[in-house]
């Protein structure tokens, strides 16, 4: 019975925040377009013959960065602007009553929009194979599912971490200037613009210790079919998630204590 | 007459957004680290590039670090006054304040575009420049008088024909209301100014030199520090500035007869 309402909730929510999100269709093209800078370096790499010095073939490095494109595009959170907005607009107040963790919320919000968003990366994906025919590839169906799954985890390791910044506007008005911090090592260090094998040694040293590696790198590297190691990645992942989601529980329940409506 | 009451007029935004800025001292430090990381990693990602080879499209390391320096002070302009600014427009325009704008016995451009001021960009502008030194230095630029008007003309066409394509992208919100995806996507294009645009292949150059004049944002300038420039482009750069400055103008002028206001 409780099953069946948990049940219940997520389904009206994901209807709800998706018939939303359909409407915006033109806006989550945009979206979907500003996601295609691997694309931008991809060419830089092919065209001055990059790839020869770091072991991987052109055809490989092509597929390595549209399945970097992919998971990006399925890993996308915002979570911090929203609540940003909300909070300081005092929606909060209303979702906090509710007998539901607000955050539930936006988790849908984001589900819904990649649902949205998966014709229009579809879409992308099938000019750069115009373009780039020889790089057409099928990946086998647990490969894929693996890939699924990895995907996921980067996409909910960057949601518990916008979260725990989210929950810092019970404190302070301006929490979206730490993501933006946050934002410049996830840019260079999570491989979309470079594959980590190709960073210099002083750097993956300790970069595979740090949540950064299995956002793009590892899934893109996975669905691409290049070498990684798949349950090292995977449970990595899986650490991160436990590392993070008790510090998130603990931010939000110290959080809501402290929070005052705006105008109180 | 009209020129001082203009000035006058700005003294006072300046004034009033320094003071509403100033308030958040914590979020300035945030974003000059925010710059300062931004910068460490774009400058390691060229060090990827270039970790076996010598030249990027016929660019040595040094030389493209120029390009860097030019990239983060126009950067920091874009972050001090044209994202602050620009993006109200969609506000103004969501919310019908628009009418206040246009009531005021004000040139309606002038005070959308220069209201706001967020001057932790100012921090990026001097990061940008103390590169610029540096790299004059390692490069051994001999300053004179011609060297230093040529950059500052090229310098100022790039500020020119980026202002005008925020603002041309932020007038589109009179019709289409919510933007400011747009802008994003803007902006992941413009990241690849921060490369030199020989590294690119050839079809690209055309669109990043037609479409989205990249070439003329960061790529002249930098030709014209190293003085590999003909004169030729930086006539050409000339015209095509004035050209983005007058057909935004134009067009905010055009756009505005299409304004109606809010809920009407």
């Amino acid at each position: 019975m409780i099953f069946n309402l948990i049940n219940r909730k997520i389904f009206t929510l994901l209807k709800v925040q998706y018939s939303n999100m359909l409407e915006y269709r033109v806006e989550i093209a945009l979206w979907a377009i500003s996601g295609i800078i691997p694309f931008f370096m991809l060419n830089i790499w092919t065209n001055n013959n990059l790839y020869e010095s770091i072991n991987f073939s052109e055809v490989m490095l092509s597929r390595y960065f549209l399945c970097a494109f992919f998971v990006r595009q399925f890993s996308v959170v915002w979570v911090v602007f929203s609540f940003e907005e909300d909070s300081l607009m005092g929606k909060v107040s209303p979702y906090l009553i509710q007998p539901l963790n607000p955050f539930f919320r936006y988790f849908a919000q984001h589900l819904a929009e990649q649902i949205t968003r998966f014709p229009f990366a579809l879409i992308i994906a099938f000019f750069f194979f115009i373009f780039n025919p020889e790089s057409i590839w099928i990946p086998n169906l647990d490969i894929l599912l693996l890939s699924i799954v990895s995907t996921f985890l980067s996409f909910l390791i960057q949601f518990l971490i916008q979260s725990i910044i989210a929950c810092l506007c019970f404190w302070t008005e301006k929490a979206s200037s730490i993501e933006r911090l946050l934002f410049i090592p996830t840019l260079f260090l999570s491989g979309l613009l470079a594959p980590v094998v190709s960073f210099p040694a002083y750097v993956k040293s300790w970069i595979y210790l740090t949540p950064f590696p299995y956002l793009i790198d590892f899934p893109a590297n996975l669905l691409s079919g290049n070498e990684t190691n798949i349950s090292g990645g995977l449970g990595m992942q899986i650490l991160w998630i436990f590392l993070l989601f008790p510090l998130f529980k603990k931010i939000w329940s110290e959080g809501t204590k402290k929070y005052t409506a705006m105008g109180s | 007459m009209n020129l001082r009451k203009y000035l006058k007029v700005y003294k006072k935004f300046l004034h009033t957004s320094l003071a509403s800025e100033l308030e958040y001292k914590t979020n300035m430090l945030v974003d000059l680290i925010t710059a300062i990381l931004s910068l460490i990693g774009s400058i390691f990602l060229l060090s990827i590039f270039f970790q076996n080879n010598g030249y990027i499209g016929g660019w040595k390391f040094e030389q493209a670090l120029i390009i860097q320096g030019i990239y983060t002070i126009l950067n920091g302009i874009t972050n001090t006054w044209f994202n602050p600014n620009l993006t109200e427009i969609v506000k103004h325009i969501r919310e019908g304040t628009l009418d206040f704008v246009l009531l005021k016995p004000i040139d309606s451009q002038f005070f959308i575009s220069l209201k706001k001021i967020n001057p932790s960009g100012f921090l990026e502008i001097m990061l940008g420049f103390f590169l610029l030194f540096f790299c004059i230095r390692i490069n051994q630029i001999n300053l004179s008088l011609s060297f230093l008007t040529l950059s500052l003309i090229t310098i100022s066409c790039s500020i020119c024909i980026l202002y005008s394509l925020w603002f041309f992208i932020s007038t589109t919100t009179i019709w289409f209301v919510k933007t400011w995806n747009a802008i994003e996507v803007l902006r992941s294009f413009l990241y690849i100014g921060r490369f030199p645009l020989n590294s690119f292949s050839f079809s690209l150059r055309i669109i990043f030199s037609i479409f989205i004049p990249l070439a003329f944002i960061t790529t002249i300038p930098s030709e014209v520090f190293l003085g590999l420039s003909q004169s030729w482009k930086i006539l050409l750069e000339v015209i095509v500035a004035s050209v983005f400055l007058i057909t935004s103008r134009k067009f905010w002028l055009f756009a505005l007869k299409f304004y109606s206001s809010a809920s009407s």
